[in-house]
């Protein structure tokens, strides 16, 4: 093979197939790409929620582009709890400080991180949350504890608009 | 079926055939030399194309009635149960047709595994199989999410999570099959869609499973080379297929008691209610066919690493005919592997059952166990067995046995001899 030489004709073949190769990216691309989020979904970016009837220990669920928010109004010794937590005992480490910045509101998205159900308010071997599909248990703080969720549940982006209302998104 | 020699009688016949060879195929389907001991346990092919035949017409005229939209789903389902004539009959067979085709679907996956049918010179049929399988799942799975009940929507999310496993790339696989940030009406009309073409591309391989059955044709109970056409063989029709028929009539008992009777005993409750993305069910399970790869995937405690080990458990039966070594086909003639193959059963269905517990105490170390057990016999035993098994001898043709009188198929069924000869 290596003893032939290159041609005009080996040239036109490279040169056709280069061309067609990206033709047939360019036709396949939107036809993939139109299974992405569209703009109407995207429009829906954020909420603003009430929560000044929420009492100390309750928990309420707001929808959140299609997915549930828990915004868990916690009680002093449910903080003292998280804050308790040393960071050694924690499967994906992060400081309670660091997921509610007000520590009496903890607003994350509602959804396991193992395969996305939503786990159930005061359930499970650590006072937060519980997984029914997999058994997940998750502390006050939304961190995984034990279960097969690989990480903490998510905390959204989210901003006190005043002090009764939390715009999230 | 190139050798095929076949004129036409009418002189019609004749000029249609020179220009489309129609008749010739028919003919070569008639006359498709059978091996004559083929057991009821070779009648799942024909059941198979009934389901396969009965979803895509059930199916059509479902879609008919039904609206793939998130708000009205749920809805059209109840109207095609109460209000469409004949509607709950014609749901009801659909509904419970998945679960009679993974039936037929599994005996017949089974019925390989005991004759080793997926050996050479047959493993392309086989491996068009397996994809003809994992097409099954795929369209059972989005079939399940159309009604838009609860069951539909959190198996819809905790299936397409399973894509979020795969590290980089996961959240925007499944954002992208979703069509948004959970599941919701993008999803369920894309999955509307990729369920109605679905069927057609399995019909379009199961053309192409029988193709690649015709040409070493078919494998038989006692797993030997046949002659053919030759003694050892019976034309298609009528023999092949007045068996089918007797057979595919039993099983449409069992189908017929399935819907008449109990039409719902094969679904969950919970699929009554409409979907809510605010809360999960106490206890979601699958549907029962998917339930031992369910197990397997929740007996991995990590999930990257139960994602690949439900997959590989699938893929696995693909690389079955080199992970046998043997040269002999039947477990007739392989006394271990007989006895293996019965454990491989026993395994996968306590998998099935512990699969539809909660993950937790006793059930969770059987799970593991019996998932250690499937990779085990496939990735160990099976290998090994090939060169240490010491086989029965094979008859040289089906009919020796009968005519000739060998020994060998009276040493099987004898029992007292079958010891002398360990």
């Amino acid at each position: 093979m290596s003893e032939k030489k290159t041609e005009r004709r080996d040239f036109l073949f490279t040169a056709t197939a280069a061309v067609g190769a990206v033709g047939v990216g360019a036709t396949v691309w939107p036809m993939i790409d139109q299974m992405n989020p569209d703009a109407s979904v995207k429009a829906l970016a954020s909420t603003e929620v009430d929560v000044s009837s929420v009492n100390p220990g309750k928990t309420i669920t707001v929808l959140w582009r299609g997915k549930p928010v828990f915004i868990r109004r916690r009680t002093q010794d449910e903080i003292n709890e998280a804050k308790a937590v040393k960071l050694e005992d924690l499967k994906h480490p992060e400081k309670d400080e660091d997921r509610a910045k007000n520590p009496e509101w903890l607003v994350m998205l509602g959804v396991c991180t193992h395969l996305g159900c939503v786990p159930l308010d005061q359930k499970g071997d650590y006072n937060g949350w519980f997984c029914p599909c997999h058994g997940s248990h998750y502390d006050i703080s939304g961190r995984i504890r034990k279960g097969p969720a690989p990480t903490n549940m998510e905390i959204p982006k989210y901003e006190f608009v005043n002090a009764n209302t939390i715009k999230i998104g | 079926m190139s050798d095929h020699e076949y004129t036409p009688k009418s002189n019609f016949g004749k000029w249609f055939n020179d220009r489309l060879p129609l008749l010739t195929l028919a003919n070569h389907l008639t006359d498709y030399p059978t091996p004559k001991n083929l057991n009821y346990w070779w009648t799942f092919g024909g059941i198979l194309t009934f389901c396969l035949v009965t979803q895509i017409v059930t199916g059509l005229v479902l879609a008919m009635h039904y609206i793939a939209h998130a708000d009205m789903a749920f809805d059209s389902v109840e109207h095609i149960m109460r209000d469409v004539n004949y509607g709950w009959l014609i749901r009801y067979i659909h509904a419970n047709g998945a679960s009679m085709f993974f039936l037929a679907v599994y005996i017949h996956i089974f019925r390989s595994l005991f004759y080793g049918s997926y050996k050479a010179p047959r493993e392309i049929i086989w491996i068009i199989g397996i994809i003809i399988y994992l097409l099954m799942m795929a369209a059972a799975f989005m079939g399940y999410v159309l009604p838009w009940g609860q069951m539909s929507f959190w198996g819809a999310t905790v299936i397409t999570n399973l894509f979020s496993a795969i590290p980089l790339v996961g959240e925007g696989i499944v954002t992208w099959l979703w069509g948004g940030y959970s599941v919701d009406n993008p999803t369920l009309t894309r999955f509307f869609t990729l369920h109605y073409l679905i069927p057609f591309l399995i019909l379009g391989l199961v053309v192409l499973h029988i193709w690649a059955l015709h040409v070493p044709g078919n494998n038989n109970p006692i797993g030997i080379d046949v002659k053919k056409p030759s003694k050892d063989t019976v034309p298609f029709h009528p023999y092949i297929v007045i068996k089918d028929a007797f057979a595919l009539l039993m099983f449409m008992i069992v189908f017929a008691f399935f819907v008449f009777y109990t039409p719902n005993i094969l679904g969950h409750a919970d699929n009554y209610i409409e979907a809510n993305p605010l809360v999960t069910p106490a206890h979601i399970v699958p549907e029962w066919y998917l339930l031992p790869f369910y197990a397997i995937l929740r007996s991995v405690p990590d999930k990257l690493l139960g994602v690949i080990a439900m997959l590989s458990a699938i893929f696995i039966l693909a690389a079955l005919p080199w992970l046998d070594t043997s040269k002999i086909r039947s477990a007739v003639f392989r006394p271990i592997y007989r006895q293996f193959y019965w454990i491989l059963v026993a395994d996968v269905l306590i998998l099935g059952y512990v699969g539809a517990m909660p993950a937790e105490g006793l059930y969770l170390l059987i799970a593991r166990v019996a998932t250690a057990y499937y990779f085990l016999h496939f990735l160990v035993i099976l290998p090994i067995l090939g060169f240490k098994e010491r086989t029965l001898p094979i008859p040289l043709s089906i009919t020796e046995p009968v005519l000739g009188g060998s020994s060998n198929l009276a040493a099987v069924r004898d029992d007292s001899r079958l010891e002398k000869l360990k």
